[in-house]
């Protein structure tokens, strides 16, 4: 079910990879679908509000090409994503990947809700228990 | 001279900000009355210096006045009209004017129309008003003073950033700030009522009309921004989780939070330890707005301050607001009575649940934009927080509130009917279902969340048209009309995110001129490039002659500026849009023999994203008009029988 949701909203607010003939893509349009998925999870570290796929800055460039140069060589998304971040650190991923450091950062939001909830249950039962007395 | 008299009026300002703040908490500490009448004219006082100040600023600018170092900084002989006073506020110091400016604007405000406010929280209102304009002006006199001279002056000035110089982003930061500041409003309000020890239902009445102009322009405000993000930079992108668009959605969230909880209060009595909370978190999503844009801890064309001096200030008057607020809150809060009981399925259980949703929603934005800079602070670590990550904490939260949305009207207060509500509703389930069927049964990609987007975005629109056709032909209440164009907003905006989310398609490739490529069922032909000279630019115009179905449609014309005084260039897109659907074209580089990279998009259904804010925003207004029509009732009523 969660990963329902995940997958659902993923799909929904990021923006789907359709392949476009970029001057140097790939011809396997497979391959090059799996480039442009992969900028678009990865930022670029010179503009930082943008992404490795919108980023026109030499280093975006750069590493676009390296990313389909590795494909071509037959490396997974996790293998060169692993590299990356080996390379330039954690910051390069667009999201943090879940691990001690941000575990809180993941798990706030959800936190947050369960806590809301169990205020505002708590609050409004009460409120009818006092309801029901007055009856 | 002009510049020394802005100079002296907003030390003054300082000064009667000042008064403003003292003397009448003294005089409501005393139940002195003529200490505690010194808060209205003060306020208007300190309004008119603060826009003399703004105004001598703006004299400066619009005279091209080099001698003033921060004219020199920003602006340009050449520079349009517009942007010369645009220019105003597209630094650090002179945006800093205009938010105090719209600060004391509010304050005015009360001071001259809240006629019908019980004296002592008019004085405490504007008594805390006026702190918070004291501390921003003296962050300014001391640390970012606008009116510094240069001597000998300069012959021509450095320029604005040329993607500032356009004329949505001209009038982005005052709509933007009057939302974001506007909610100052409800602050003071709550501090007030919280010194006073008193609150009830007409403190909610009070209240919500400021709110109310707040959120409508903080509404159209982040609307501007992101259509400015959408034309300006080139892909076609409206919102990009980027810290500072942040900053304004927060405060937003925590605004319509608010808006939904005075209802409550208003109405029923009920929620008013909660909804007195959410005024203050909500301004205090605006001050951290404020720092995070203006200390320099982001990186970005916003912020231009860089010295640590303003940071560390700004950071100041934020403990101080905040934690005096929240301490005034802690102590108080326990003795305000809790009234208007109700069932879990009624309006007032909706709204808590609306409140329920928003407030996390707000946290998961809240934490994914401090999350970064807090972990680099403490060990170093640098990680990036981006949309993926929005995606999964934020989406799923705001998605099912939007699916709980159209129930919210059709409850009662006090207890309401749900198996009543969904037979109300009946239809419009039916209609959304239909519409996520035939999306997924007759379009590409075939995706679920896609369906459930539109399904959702239809059962907003189509719930909104239930309301208003359930009530016959009888005239329609302001109120009503409000919550239904505001809801259907919601719809009409999710419309737009999910076409272009989904059906975007995207072409990208290096033309010589004669050349075409193909998007979408378009053919695009590129025609060449011409040298065009604007007022303050040159550019790279090129001609694409769009055509479809072997006839041609038009003749489009993206460029690339080169802004030669401040050295940089900026990408003109051309957009040609039919509010269904955007083509959207951008000129990359120049490449070898006279080829150049062309970028062509089609974002279907994107102009929605824009105008469901604008029918949002509309929907604010209606309720915000009904709202001072039944006032003047009120008061008609009241004046009449002395006559």
């Amino acid at each position: 079910m969660t990963r329902l949701v995940l997958a659902l909203s993923l799909a929904l607010f990021a923006s789907l990879a359709q392949a476009a003939p970029a001057p140097d893509a790939l011809g396997d349009p497979a391959q090059e679908a799996r480039a442009r998925a992969l900028q678009k999870e990865l930022r670029c570290l010179v503009c930082q509000g943008e992404s490795l796929d919108e980023s026109n800055a030499s280093l975006a460039v750069d590493l676009r090409h390296l990313i389909r140069a590795r494909i071509k060589a037959g490396q997974s998304d996790k293998q060169i994503v692993d590299f990356l971040v080996s390379r330039y650190g954690d910051f390069i991923l667009m999201a943090p990947p879940f691990e001690a450091p941000t575990y809180a950062l993941w798990l706030t939001p959800f936190a947050v809700l369960i806590l809301g909830a169990g205020i505002a249950i708590w609050v409004v039962i009460g409120a009818k228990r006092r309801i029901g007395d007055g009856a | 001279m002009i510049a020394e008299v802005g100079h002296y009026a907003l030390i003054l300002a300082l000064a009667v900000a000042i008064v403003q703040t003292v003397l009448p908490l003294i005089g409501t500490r005393l139940g002195d009355r003529q200490l505690m009448s010194v808060a209205a004219p003060a306020a208007q006082a300190e309004f008119l210096l603060i826009a003399i100040a703004f105004f001598a600023l703006m004299t400066a600018y619009v005279t091209s006045d080099f001698s003033v170092e921060n004219v020199w900084r920003n602006s340009h002989s050449a520079k349009p009209l517009l942007y010369k006073i645009s220019g105003v506020w597209g630094n650090h110091e002179g945006s800093m004017i205009l938010w105090v400016l719209i600060l004391a604007l509010f304050g005015a405000a009360v001071a001259t129309f809240g006629t019908n406010l019980p004296r002592e929280l008019k004085a405490n209102v504007l008594a805390v008003q006026g702190s918070i304009a004291a501390a921003f002006l003296l962050f300014i006199v001391t640390t970012s003073n606008p009116f510094v001279r240069l001597d000998p002056a300069p012959f021509n000035g450095m320029g604005l950033n040329p993607v500032l110089q356009d004329p949505a982003l001209a009038f982005h930061p005052p709509v933007l700030y009057t939302g974001y500041v506007g909610f100052s409003m409800a602050f003071s309000f709550a501090v007030a009522a919280l010194i006073d020890g008193r609150i009830d239902a007409a403190w909610a009445r009070w209240v919500r009309p400021w709110t109310l102009a707040a959120w409508m322009c903080l509404t159209l405000g982040i609307a501007m921004g992101s259509w400015w993000a959408y034309y300006e930079l080139g892909w076609g992108g409206f919102w990009f989780w980027d810290p500072v668009e942040n900053a304004s959605f927060m405060p937003w969230l925590a605004g319509t939070a608010l808006l939904h909880s005075a209802l409550v209060m208003e109405k029923r009595d009920a929620l008013k330890v909660w909804t007195i909370l959410l005024a203050i978190i909500t301004f205090s999503l605006s001050l951290m707005g404020t720092f995070l844009v203006r200390s320099g801890v982001l990186t970005s064309v916003h912020a231009f301050a860089v010295d640590p001096a303003r940071g560390i200030f700004i950071l100041a008057i934020m403990g101080l607001f905040i934690g005096g607020a929240l301490t005034l809150f802690a102590w108080r809060a326990p003795l305000l009575s809790q009234g208007g009981l109700f069932a879990p399925i009624s309006r007032e259980g909706a709204l808590v649940l609306n409140n329920l949703l928003l407030t996390t929603a707000c946290a998961a934005v809240f934490v994914g934009t401090l999350y970064p800079l807090a972990l680099d602070a403490l060990t170093g670590t640098k990680i990036s927080v981006g949309p993926p990550y929005f995606a999964i904490t934020f989406a799923p939260i705001f998605i099912a509130l939007l699916i709980l949305v159209p129930f919210g009207p059709r409850l009662a207060w006090r207890k309401g009917d749900l198996s009543a509500s969904l037979r109300i509703l009946a239809p419009a389930i039916g209609i959304a279902a239909v519409v996520a069927m035939a999306i997924l049964a007759f379009t590409a990609p075939r995706t679920l969340v896609g369906a459930g987007a539109f399904g959702v975005a239809a059962w907003l629109i189509a719930a909104s048209i239930l309301d208003v056709r359930a009530r016959g032909n009888k005239v329609i209440r302001a109120s009503v009309l409000a919550s239904v164009l505001a809801h259907a907003g919601l719809g009409v905006t999710l419309l737009g995110v999910a076409g272009t989310t989904l059906w975007r398609s995207e072409a990208l490739e290096v033309l010589a001129p004669g050349e075409s490529m193909s998007l979408a069922g378009y053919s695009l032909r590129f025609d060449g490039v011409k040298a065009v000279a604007g007022p303050n630019y040159t550019a790279a115009r090129a001609d694409v002659t769009v055509s479809s179905g072997g006839r041609t449609i038009a003749v489009m014309h993206p460029e690339k500026r080169l802004y030669p005084a401040e050295g940089q260039d900026t990408v003109e897109t051309a957009i040609r849009t039919t509010i269904v659907s955007d083509l959207y074209l951008a000129l990359g580089d120049q490449r070898e023999r006279g080829r150049w990279v062309l970028r062509g998009y089609v974002n279907p259904l994107a102009p929605l994203i824009w105008l469901g804010a604008l029918v949002m925003a509309a929907g604010g207004f209606s309720a915000l008009w009904g709202r001072l029509r039944a006032a003047r009732t009120a008061t008609a009523a009241i004046v009449a029988p002395a006559e």
